[in-house]
């Protein structure tokens, strides 16, 4: 538990050094989702219609694009074998390393969430909605993605690789989380969805320490 | 319990046990596909309905249900490989993948083929249409880690794990038929419920299912004895083999 | 047999182009994949035997 909050206040004090680079995915994610406008119309209904897809899309991609930065550094530097042979805990140590990744990277597009829910004309409920879905729903990504990113972490040619191995893991997320906002935009109670974002939160929290750290003694040998 | 699992950790005695059981496997595949094929192409009645267009179920269904299986099996032997730490067991992983890949594909081509006529399109966003085509990508995806790697032990392992994380994916998978159910008929084949297809409908169909089921083992076996002899090439065994041929 | 002759059993009530579609497809694949690991099997045994033939070459000539 200790090992926890120490890696935790390096990672994230890490991650302010590096302001540039953890506001990358965050821009990616504006830019995309003011294309879609140009490429869709710029019609009131249409955007709503396509607007939480669009916003849950460009959430999960702009969050992959930041996944690489969870271990990639550390193992780069060494840092990662010498937190492993330190002793502590591994699955704790990596769900630190997830908690500070989601603070860092994540929790910017939630905020920003709002300016982009006016872009695409949503309304107040659909909105209310969509930020209960991307509160509960953005964690799982880190989550599942630190066990892809482990895997990867050690092979050179990983970019797509990781993509084509957390997207089709991610579907059910993404399916759940716009019918909830779907739900929403006709006044329909979304509680049923929130519950199963809430269990597959739980699910991932319990499992994907796990996994990461085999992963990542896997991916180190 | 588990001790006659043992002596298959060495990949000789699997590459010799393949050897032996892969006749076996090819002959009932090939009997029982041409029989199911045939009884289903010209002596089971056309559907009422559908006209001769049903006659795609006997090679769809099989490929359908046993594309999941195949992932359940290659799920298994990853478990294998992760519990008792067998690198054939991972091995099987990265053989059985690309096999799988194959099936999931032809339940997408027959898919689409009986959708055009029935539907009206080559692809509808349907439940089960998505979740094979997710399965796709999930063979894909343990194929590529796999082959990703330079070091095949690591990449076996690694394989191992995805296939792993990926089996719980199924379940949703398989309830996300339930989720929505739009255009797709509702599942002809239940262990549980009366069977709603004519016997002599059923017939070819169990017959192509297990003929389909032999032929993915065969492949899955020679795939196998593939991916050991890439493995342990520097063996003595391999090469006394080599000598042989 | 459900057909009258080889014309309507080919034709399979309309539906021809999608049904050989399929069972070709179905043929195709299974025997294609066969065929492919066969041929990767033919060439791991002969990147063995070359390799052996090569070994062989070097020590004749060290002898």
């Amino acid at each position: 538990m200790q090992g926890f909050i120490t890696q935790m206040r390096r990672d994230m004090l890490l991650a302010f050094r590096a302001r540039a680079e953890v506001f990358q995915p965050l821009l990616f994610f504006v830019l995309v989702i003011s294309l879609f406008p140009l490429g869709v119309g710029p019609g009131p209904q249409t955007l709503q219609k396509v607007g939480p897809g669009i916003i849950w899309v460009a959430a999960l991609l702009s969050a992959l694009l930041g996944l690489d930065r969870l271990f990639r550094d550390d193992f780069n530097d060494g840092a990662l074998e010498q937190q492993m042979l330190s002793g502590a805990s591994l699955p704790w140590l990596v769900l630190a390393k997830i908690c500070s990744h989601w603070l860092v990277s994540i929790v910017p597009l939630i905020l920003i969430s709002p300016l982009l829910a006016l872009f695409l004309n949503l309304t107040a409920d659909m909105y209310w909605a969509l930020l209960l879905t991307l509160l509960l729903g953005t964690p799982v990504i880190s989550l599942v993605g630190a066990i892809g990113v482990g895997l990867t972490v050690s092979v050179q040619k990983g970019g797509v690789l990781l993509s084509l191995l957390l997207l089709p893991l991610l579907v059910p997320l993404l399916i759940i989380a716009t019918s909830a906002v779907d739900a929403a935009a006709i006044q329909l109670a979304y509680n049923g969805q929130l519950f199963l974002l809430a269990a597959m939160l739980l699910f991932s929290l319990a499992l994907s320490p796990l996994a990461s750290a085999y992963a990542l003694r896997v991916s180190l040998n | 319990m588990w001790k006659w699992l043992h002596p298959y950790a060495k990949t000789e005695q699997t590459y010799f046990l393949c050897q032996r059981l892969f006749p076996w496997f090819a002959f009932l595949a090939v009997i029982a596909l041409l029989t199911g094929c045939v009884w289903g192409l010209a002596y089971a009645p056309a559907d009422y309905q559908q006209g001769d267009s049903a006659r795609i179920m006997y090679v769809h269904v099989p490929t359908a249900i046993l594309s999941m299986s195949t992932y359940a099996a290659m799920a298994i032997a990853a478990l294998i490989g992760l519990v008792w730490q067998i690198r054939t067991a991972d091995m099987a992983v990265a053989a059985i993948a690309p096999v799988g890949a194959v099936v999931t594909l032809l339940a997408l081509l027959t898919g689409a083929a009986w959708g055009k006529p029935m539907w009206g399109t080559w692809w509808v966003w349907d439940a089960r249409l998505t979740s094979e085509l997710i399965l796709l990508f999930m063979y894909l995806g343990v194929w590529a880690l796999y082959h990703a790697f330079d070091d095949k032990q690591t990449g076996g392992k690694a394989a191992g794990l995805m296939a792993i994380v990926g089996v719980v994916n199924l379940p949703i998978i398989h309830y996300s038929v339930e989720w929505w159910n739009t255009l797709h008929q509702g599942a002809s084949i239940t262990k549980f419920a009366k069977p709603s297809i004519a016997p002599e409908m059923l017939w070819p169909l169990l017959i192509n299912l297990f003929g389909l089921a032999m032929a993915i083992g065969a492949l899955a076996l020679l795939s196998l004895q593939n991916e050991i002899l890439r493995r342990e090439i520097k063996r003595p065994w391999v090469q006394k083999l080599g000598e042989q041929a | 047999m459900q057909f009258e002759n080889w014309q309507a059993f080919f034709a399979m009530g309309g539906y021809g182009l999608f049904v050989w579609l399929s069972f070709g497809a179905f043929a195709a694949l299974m025997l294609g994949s066969y065929v492919v690991l066969k041929v990767q099997r033919r060439n791991l045994l002969s990147a063995i035997r070359a390799e052996q033939a090569r070994r062989k070459r070097i020590e004749a000539s060290k002898g």
